[in-house]
């Protein structure tokens, strides 16, 4: 920051007089762009959705005794055999009404959605920042590793190792992180040698600290930025992934169905005609994953260490 | 250069040796192929005969250069259900998968690129915002869940709705020509027709690709000297866009397109899996599911071979093109 950053720009007198810390700046940029708002609003009422489904949902679709069969394949707006709950989304081939069998079911894709991105960051990240501050022959090693796994298409590598380790939400997560982590590897080192040259990281070294804290404690705060932007990104593809392996049959079990699976179980009625089992899951798997893109590809410009004004 | 090659070659090598290795560990070491194989009332002697047969009573390292022999004989052992070589069966699919690839490789590129390169010239007009909004759902909309939705609209919906609009076949390859003993779709309007709904299904990805790379391109090509120049000479809008802009695109298209087909030839599998496709997609996923190992296996070391060749190839022909990968392989 040089000193004219520090002085108000005529043209924002709002702005200006506020006191401006960084992450209000963040958040104002954000809400400059509507559609990056609007991103934000799905991805929200997603987790909301996910968060709450034992609260909000008209019936428990893991519970047999509450499927009536007689409901099964009813359209959308029906009202249940004995009068209780109407299936706005309609129900599937269990009688499971659509719109809890979503809520439940985006919980799943959701928490394996974040829990493989947030474990694959933290791998990626110790082996990027690693890399980037020893260099040399470690550095060639790790980083050969990495473009070797990023020459491989993820949906392969996925459908690889889930061929060998077997269905399981357990199983998605170890493949998912496993695909994952190269790519944070990459964009971790990035940042970072970046970061190295800079004079905080020489004065760290000069005062003698363990190269420990000098990496994880000063260097990567700094990185943080493009790993976020990253991380939202690869969140996006994470749950998309998820829910490609689930439709291919090797992802999750059926009895934990993700949104993936759902789609899948709609695909045998979607030739007779009865659209909705497919297409309400598929729906709401596209708002969350467009949610978070929308909201990543704002976030990317505003995060941008470019853009500081 | 030479150094390089050759330090690129053994590494392809290497990776083909790792990627044996967990091939085999994961696949033949996990479960009992034998309780597979024979019925569970065989005796012990029958059984421990069929081990003996399938050289299961070696060590493992003698039983993974066994394989590795094989692998390299081309023999993979019978497909379980369907009884043939498991290569063979592999090898005779793969027509159909490059197919596929290859016309959605056309679709994405006949649609994206002017998309793309008209948002890069108007930036500003809604059509442009519109394309890159759309280019957003191009990437974010699950793959498998379009294709279905595809089929909702075109196989179910239209045709029943109004009458004598064509119904689009969801499923299979239709007719195909021989050429050159392989068999193909599109010289056939029937096989353009089933042809059509999967193309378009795996063409949305890499076509929103293409759009947002021909609108960054296009945008950092326009303020360069050479196109005021162009408009300084006072030619066509026509021309400069036509031949002048449109030149420097196609570096980065071409080179991206490249380095993407390998991605296409892989999210096949699940384009082929919703639409019936008789690719190796649609094999491997089967192959998994119903437990035919041999055919696993087969795909996988072949698809590994297919992309450290691919990767190679690519490498090469950059360091052809590009001096300083070059000069940065030397230094190190």
């Amino acid at each position: 920051m040089t000193d004219a950053a520090l002085e108000p720009a005529p043209l924002e007198p709002v702005v200006a007089a506020a006191p401006q810390t960084p992450l209000r700046r963040i958040v104002s940029d954000f809400c400059e762009n509507r559609l990056a708002v609007f991103g934000l609003v799905l991805v929200v009422l997603s987790i909301f959705v996910a968060a709450f489904a034992p609260l909000i949902s008209p019936q428990n679709p893991f519970d047999i005794a509450n499927l009536d069969l007689l409901d099964a394949k009813s359209p959308p707006g029906t009202v249940s055999g004995d009068g209780r709950i109407t299936y706005w989304l309609g129900t599937d081939g269990q009688a499971r009404d659509m719109m809890s069998a979503i809520f439940y079911g985006m919980r799943i894709s959701l928490f394996v959605g974040f829990v493989s991105v947030l474990a694959a960051l933290a791998i990626g990240v110790v082996v990027g920042l690693v890399a980037a501050y020893a260099g040399g022959r470690t550095d060639a090693f790790l980083m050969r590793f990495v473009d070797i796994m990023l020459s491989f298409p993820a949906i392969l590598v996925a459908l690889i190792l889930l061929s060998v380790l077997g269905k399981g939400i357990d199983k998605v997560l170890i493949a998912l992180i496993l695909v994952q982590w190269a790519y944070f590897a990459r964009a971790a080192r990035g940042a970072a040698l970046v970061e190295r040259n800079k004079e905080y990281v020489e004065a760290a070294t000069c005062l003698a600290l363990p190269p420990w804290r000098i990496v994880f404690r000063h260097m990567l705060p700094n990185c943080m930025p493009s790993l976020i932007v990253i991380a939202t990104i690869t969140l996006a593809r994470a749950i998309a992934l998820e829910a490609t392996l689930s439709f291919l049959g090797v992802g999750v079990p059926v009895t934990q169905p993700s949104l993936g699976m759902l789609i899948s179980n709609g695909f045998e009625f979607l030739l007779s005609g009865s659209y909705w089992i497919s297409f309400f899951p598929g729906v709401a798997l596209a708002i969350a994953i467009v949610g978070i893109n929308l909201a990543g590809d704002h976030l990317r410009d505003v995060l941008n260490p470019r853009n500081l004004r | 250069m030479i150094v390089y090659i050759v330090r690129r070659l053994m590494q392809a090598a290497l990776v083909m040796v790792v990627m044996s290795i967990l091939v085999f560990v994961g696949i033949y070491l996990i479960g009992d192929p034998v309780l597979m194989m024979i019925s569970p009332d065989a005796s012990e002697l029958e059984r421990e005969a069929v081990r003996r047969a399938l050289h299961l009573d070696l060590p493992m390292w003698r039983q993974y250069l066994l394989f590795v022999n094989d692998a390299l004989h081309g023999n993979f052992g019978r497909s379980f259900l369907a009884g043939q070589p498991a290569m063979g069966l592999i090898f005779e699919r793969f027509p159909a998968t490059l197919e596929l690839a290859f016309a959605s490789l056309v679709m994405s590129l006949a649609i994206g690129l002017p998309m793309g390169v008209y948002a890069g010239l108007r930036p500003s007009t809604p059509g442009s915002k519109a394309i890159m909004t759309g280019s957003i759902l191009g990437f974010s909309l699950p793959n498998f869940w379009v294709g279905l939705m595809l089929i909702m609209v075109f196989a179910v919906m239209l045709p029943d709705l109004i009458p004598g609009w064509p119904r689009l076949p969801a499923s299979g390859r239709g007719a195909t020509v021989d050429v050159l003993g392989v068999p193909l779709s599109f010289l056939t309007l029937d096989g353009l027709r089933h042809l059509l709904l999967p193309a378009i299904t795996l063409s949305l990805y890499k076509g929103a690709l293409i759009v947002r790379l021909a609108r960054a391109t296009a945008r950092e090509v326009l303020p360069m000297d050479y196109v005021k120049f162009a408009r300084a000479k006072g030619l066509s809008e026509r021309r400069i866009v036509g031949v002048h802009v449109l030149k420097n695109i196609m570096i980065p298209i071409a080179t991206v397109s490249g380095l993407e087909f390998g991605q296409t030839v892989a999210f096949a599998v699940v384009t082929e899996t919703v639409f019936s496709w008789p690719g190796v997609g649609k094999l491997l996923i089967d192959s998994i599911l119903l437990l035919d190992r041999p055919v696993v296996v087969a795909y996988l070391v072949i698809i590994v071979f297919f992309f450290v060749v691919l990767n190679l190839v690519v490498d090469l022909l950059y360091s052809v093109l590009d001096p300083r990968v070059r000069l940065e392989s030397r230094a190190t």
